[in-house]
């Protein structure tokens, strides 16, 4: 397997403990990371827990209005957002769409749609195509233009279950062949793709952090997802030592009762017990249970 | 030849179709129909300040257009009201300032009409020179700017962070929208400019294929409608703003009736399921 990591290697984008504020509410803060070359980084969380906000931050389209953002001069970004409605009245060819943003090749065009398996409509409009179809597009054209940073806000949303292994599996296989980062949202709570070298958990702030555990590992996952499934999908288990009740203020393990959670709030990794049971009053929503795949906990998805 | 004031309407007109294609296309893409009914309105109040200030007619149109458009930017920012309501604030505001300040100076006596809904014998031959110069200027600004335009109009953080500049690409579309209403206006009228814009765009939609096409298509259907709204009301007597826009709609109309229907487009309608 190829590594790209290295100690001299600069990251393409780096940072610390940026924050987010709009209409005197904090999106987002104290978020802490950084992407290097191959290195693939996955953002979990709630719904409004800050996922697409940081990922703004991130690449430039929101400044911080905290801490601090650095990217590698001359980063080239390539980026799939979370929604893109194109109007009717535009009329625009999946081709056409490839070289939005920049000049492409014809045969770096067919590539990159071959690449994602929607080859085939080239010429079709993209308000005709199906939600699958049309992330497949969005894809295709983010990576055609050969991104150092390629930025993947919920790339599996609308794709069914065979699709999201085969996408998750293209997203490697091009981190592998052009060593670029990959900065990915996952709307799922806790299964992320197998390859991700870190997990950010975010809830307004950074809830916590680590390695995900391949599926493989788990012979429940296996029987649940297949195998060729089960090597491509990992899980990331935890739960949190905080709840965020209706009204905003948040509740700690130890009763009392803040206004905010504080970046210091910790986290409970399951690090030497992967079965846990864990209450259902986990406001956060975060908590994994191993012995079955709980549907009514995917919120976000 | 250009002596005849059919001609010169003729030319001028068609210079504004033109012009008003490529940019309408962006108008309905963006859907910025009332936002540029109102830099139009804004027009009336510009025309009022040229009387007053004694300034020149289309520099002064072109800068209370600019000014209106900021505003209403600023205004958005402060996010108080929602964009279709401070449109309708400053759409009417600045019309009814623009009609009291022309009823309060009594020793200018202005043709009302013509300003609303144009006129084809106030077109001079200076008119055509500014017509024609501002036309090439505003179809070079948009090749230019062709890529960031199309890209913030699909999706602004796209844009964004892929290295255009969504923000200074608004700017500028927002001044070249300014420049074709102050243009335009002698032509077509205040009332109606808007119409030039949109109309012919959506003419244009059914046969395109491609934002190139549906452009350039726009500017052509702009210029037959121009072309038989002028004949029209040359023969009928008729103000030519709503004679303008009356063939435009006619050509519109035509657009609609189901005959000659891409193959394409037909295959995609009877394709069962599988689209949305």
């Amino acid at each position: 397997m190829l590594n790209f990591r290295s100690p001299e290697t600069l990251p393409l984008v780096n940072l610390s403990n940026a924050g987010v504020r709009r209409n005197g509410r904090w999106l987002v803060r104290g978020v802490e990371f950084s992407i290097s070359p191959g290195e693939i980084v996955t953002l979990i969380g709630p719904n409004g827990s800050g996922k697409s906000t940081t990922a703004k931050a991130a690449i430039g389209v929101l400044k911080p209005d905290e801490g601090h953002v650095e990217r590698k001069p001359g980063l080239k970004v390539g980026y799939v957002p979370q929604k893109l409605a194109v109007d009717w009245t535009l009329p625009l060819t999946v081709e056409r769409l490839m070289t939005l943003t920049g000049p492409l090749k014809g045969r770096e065009i067919e590539e990159a749609l071959s690449a994602t398996g929607v080859l085939h409509l080239a010429k079709a409009e993209v308000q005709h195509l199906s939600g699958g179809e049309f992330q497949r597009a969005l894809l295709a054209r983010a990576i055609a233009r050969k991104p150092d940073l390629l930025v993947l806000d919920e790339p599996v949303q609308g794709v069914d279950f065979s699709g999201e292994i085969a996408l998750y599996e293209l997203i490697k296989q091009i981190r592998n062949r052009t060593g670029c980062g990959i900065l990915l949202i996952s709307h799922d709570l806790h299964i992320v793709m197998a390859e991700t070298d870190t997990v950010v958990c975010l809830n307004g702030h950074v809830c916590c952090r680590g390695t995900p555990q391949a599926v493989s590992q788990s012979p429940e996952y296996q029987k649940l997802f297949g195998r060729r499934a089960a090597s491509t999908l990992a899980v990331y288990s935890h739960h949190h030592d905080h709840t965020h009740l209706p009204d905003g203020r948040v509740l700690h393990a130890d009763g009392s009762i803040t206004e905010h959670c504080f970046p210091g709030d910790g986290h409970h990794h399951d690090d030497e017990e992967n079965v846990h049971d864990h209450g259902e009053d986990c406001g956060c929503g975060h908590h994994t249970r191993l012995h079955g795949y709980d549907v009514k906990e995917k919120r976000d998805a | 030849m250009l002596d005849d004031f059919f001609v010169r309407a003729l030319i001028a007109g068609i210079g504004i179709a033109v012009m008003a294609g490529p940019l309408g296309c962006f108008v309905i893409w963006r859907r910025m129909a009332y936002f540029g009914d109102t830099m139009a309105h804004s027009a009336l109040l510009g025309v009022a300040l040229s009387l007053l200030l004694e300034l020149n007619l289309m520099l002064s149109v072109f800068i209370v257009a600019a000014v209106v458009s900021v505003l209403l930017l600023f205004l958005q920012r402060r996010g108080a009201l929602s964009t279709d309501a401070l449109l309708g604030i400053l759409s009417h505001s600045a019309l009814s300032f623009g009609l009291v300040i022309v009823a309060f100076m009594t020793w200018v006596r202005i043709d009302l009409v013509g300003f609303l809904f144009g006129d084809i014998l106030a077109v001079s031959e200076s008119d055509i020179d500014i017509i024609w110069g501002g036309g090439i200027l505003v179809i070079f600004a948009i090749v230019y700017l062709w890529r960031p335009l199309l890209a913030s109009t699909v999706n602004p953080e796209l844009a964004e962070a892929e290295g255009l500049n969504p923000e200074r690409t608004r700017l500028f579309f927002m001044l070249l929208m300014a420049l074709v209403i102050a243009i335009a206006m002698k032509i077509v009228g205040i009332l109606l400019i808007t119409s030039l814009l949109i109309i012919p765009a959506a003419t244009a939609r059914r046969f395109s294929t491609s934002p190139e096409v549906m452009a350039v298509l726009a500017s052509v259907i702009g210029a037959l409608a121009v072309t038989g709204g002028l004949f029209g009301s040359l023969h009928w007597d008729t103000p030519s703003g709503p004679s303008i826009v009356v063939a435009a709609v006619g050509l519109f109309v035509l657009s609609l009736l189901p005959i000659g229907r891409r193959p394409m487009e037909a295959a995609h309608h009877s394709t069962p399921g599988g689209h949305r």
